[in-house]
């Protein structure tokens, strides 16, 4: 019996054998990794070729996950859209709450085939971090997941939750002690101890097959959408827009889509305090073609070649970075990529609790901040889904602290002043 | 004007007409200061290494330790650049005549152009570089400048190498070959284990005429003797670096590279 919910991109497309989309891609690793890499590339091969290994896989989709995800039609919040009707894609209610389950699945299901034991992750917002916790819970593997010194604080309940499903959680220290050095320290643990260890990598960026194979296990959130607009709508929407970190939930809505020209993919970036300031993480907007974490594609960097530290409000997309084939749609102009301000989406975060009774994790809430603005460009015969990534309860701390919404000022205020200490000292 | 790939194949050629293994010690550019890092590497030089390696520091050196991401960022944050890196090789290659790589991640060489970066480094006078993320496949450009401008691309082997690889790899290599003695990143170990030796033998079988050299883990004389048993060259970094950190002030850093580089020299002799 064919998948339901695997499917991955049909033989023939990109990436090259090489792992490249166009100019960007590749395998930039070192020396020690390179068996290790290749085996993934191997067993993923065989793995996608498996009548077995789809079923497992979909079998874990529908029953642990409650594949499919919803869609949803958001009519009060689409009255601030300019009218156009807006569809979300609940990713938010997935097993974990958020789409990063999709991934953790497959590779901890790769995992088991390749006979290694012990699995490692990083971790931005902490959402892909609870996901391979919970997954090495249900497979019984050791798990270690890197994550910033900054974002254990900022992201402290999913911390929490990954402690609790029996992870060890190490707070990196180095650089700017956000995603981007998590990712850095486990790069390092892996080439120390890569015979039993598989890097469960979060996103669609990293070293070949990393953002084929991500992607693939992405893919079901587009195929799931579109034929749930046709079903619902009965036509194709005139724009997909989802927020992009590292690019895992936008390249899995944007996939299905990629054949129909009239869809417009919309990827909407980090802007932080605005892209003029330079405190951002718009790496398509602002940054350069470079070489980061294994992988040529645009980045965040200096003049020469030093990657310069990203900001956003929002943990899970505050990264340097970008995965290859956005770089690639961007450059082939088949997608479209806006920068959306800390303020832009912490508005859409309490539009949406308010009008629809959803809360969006913030990642998320750049995607609604950006379909605001495509919904008013549009005008009332716009038809949107946005990719609804996560949900926002492990951001309520910074959103209490956004609006205002905790009785007890004098406790806010010295917490604020830790957390100015943590975010001083990485400066 | 000519790299010195030349001068580096020689000193190895040299040495290993003497019955002894060279030693190749590796100190970050603009650490702590560019001058200061001036004065270790030719400390280094002065104390018995017959080779060095000038770390160009990058924002994200996900192959190091934390000794040499400490040192990196000390460097980074006194605003170290492209052009301190190349007075750094010119500077020590002038004192002392001796061979001087540059070792760094690749995108800072990608962002600054390779063309640019290979004929600065051959006019300081440079040897060539070591460029652990850039792995043989994607060298291509690299190789082809390199080449051009007279400079070795010294290629990282692991344990984890299969033999096949290994055999790309040598092919692609000139200057010497860099066997990782242990799977890890840069840092002291207490041993350096037996994974050293199988890889130098594993290299060397595939028929290789380079010279090979072990590195990671190595930090005292006793270690040294233990590589140069076996492999062509013994290559130390971190523990040069902890000297310098480790010491109350900068000519006291300076004295104490000199100090392990003259201990190590003995080690490299068998005389440890």
């Amino acid at each position: 019996m064919p998948s339901d919910f695997f499917i991955p991109d049909p033989e023939g497309q990109v990436p090259s054998a090489e792992g490249y989309f166009g100019a960007f891609g590749g395998k930039f690793i070192p020396e020690a990794l390179v068996a290790a890499v290749d085996e993934v590339a191997v067993e993923y091969d065989k793995a996608k070729h498996d009548p077995e290994f789809a079923r497992e896989l979909d079998e874990l989709l529908v029953n642990y996950t409650g594949r499919p995800s919803a869609l949803t039609e958001v009519p009060r919040f689409a009255e601030h859209a300019g009218g156009a009707r807006v569809f979300l894609k609940r990713e938010d209610l997935n097993h974990t709450g958020s789409h990063k389950i999709n991934n953790v699945l497959g590779q901890a299901l790769l995992t088991r085939r390749m006979g290694k034991t012990r699995v490692i992750a990083e971790t931005g917002a902490g959402q892909h971090g609870v996901a391979t916790a919970t997954a090495c819970a249900l497979f019984g593997l050791e798990c270690t997941i890197y994550m910033g010194e900054v974002d254990t604080r900022r992201q402290a309940l999913n911390v929490a939750r990954m402690r609790m499903l029996g992870a060890e959680v190490v707070a990196v220290k180095s650089g700017s002690r956000t995603l981007k050095d998590a990712i850095n320290e486990a790069f390092r643990d892996w080439v120390a101890n890569v015979d039993r260890t598989h890097y469960l990598f979060g996103t669609v960026a990293g070293p070949h097959p990393f953002p084929a194979m991500v992607r693939d296990f992405h893919r079901v959130i587009g195929v799931e959408a579109r034929r749930q607009l046709l079903e619902r709508a009965g036509r194709l929407p005139d724009a997909a827009i989802a927020c992009v970190g590292g690019g895992s939930n936008a390249i899995g809505l944007f996939h299905a889509f990629l054949p129909d020209a009239s869809v417009r993919l919309v990827g909407c970036e980090p802007a932080g305090h605005g892209v003029e300031t330079g405190e951002h993480a718009a790496t398509l907007t602002a940054g350069e073609p470079g070489i980061l974490h294994g992988s040529r594609s645009y980045v965040l960097q200096d003049d020469e070649g030093q990657i310069t530290e990203p900001y956003s409000i929002s943990a899970g997309l505050d990264y340097p970075g970008i995965g290859p084939e956005h770089s690639y749609l961007k450059d082939t102009g088949r997608a479209e990529y806006r920068a959306v301000t800390d303020d832009a989406a912490m508005q859409a975060l309490r539009l949406l609790s308010r009008t629809e009774g959803i809360i969006p994790a913030i990642e998320s809430a750049h995607a609604l901040a950006g379909a605001l603005e495509v919904g008013r460009e549009l005008g009332p015969e716009g038809l949107l889904v946005v990719n609804l990534s996560g949900r926002g309860d492990k951001d309520m701390d910074t959103a209490a602290r956004y609006f205002g919404l905790y009785d007890t000022d004098a406790e806010v205020a010295a917490d604020e002043a830790d957390i100015a200490e943590i975010e001083g000292d990485a400066k | 004007m000519s790299g010195n790939i030349q001068l580096l194949t020689d000193t190895l050629a040299a040495a290993r007409a003497e019955g002894r293994s060279v030693l190749i010690a590796y100190l970050p550019a603009g650490f702590p200061t560019v001058d200061g890092g001036i004065e270790a590497v030719t400390a280094a030089f002065d104390g018995g290494a017959d080779v060095v390696e000038v770390g160009l520091p990058h924002s994200d050196p996900v192959l190091d330790g934390p000794v040499i991401q400490t040192a990196d960022d000390i460097a980074l944050r006194g605003g170290v650049r492209i052009a301190d890196v190349m007075r750094t090789v010119r500077e020590a290659h002038a004192a002392t005549g001796k061979p001087v790589l540059v070792m760094t991640y690749w995108n800072p060489i990608d962002r600054y152009g390779v063309e640019r970066f290979t004929a600065e480094l051959a006019e300081a006078g440079g040897a060539g570089a070591i460029l652990p993320d850039l792995p043989v496949q994607e060298s291509a450009l690299w190789r082809e400048h390199a080449e051009k401008h007279g400079l070795a691309t010294v290629f990282v082997v692991a344990p984890s190498s299969k033999d096949e690889r290994l055999a790309q790899i040598t092919a692609a290599g000139s200057g010497f070959v860099y066997a990782a003695s242990l799977m890890g990143v840069t840092g002291t170990r207490e041993s350096v284990g037996a994974q050293a030796q199988d890889l130098v033998e594993r290299t060397r079988a595939t028929g290789t005429g380079l010279p090979v050299c072990v590195g990671l883990g190595v930090s005292n004389a006793a270690q040294a003797a233990e590589v140069a048993g076996f492999a062509d060259g013994v290559i130390v970094g971190s523990a040069f670096v902890k000297r310098m950190l480790d010491a109350p002030d900068h000519p006291a850093g300076v004295e104490a590279v000199r100090a392990l580089a003259a201990d190590l020299a003995e080690g490299v002799r068998g005389r440890a």
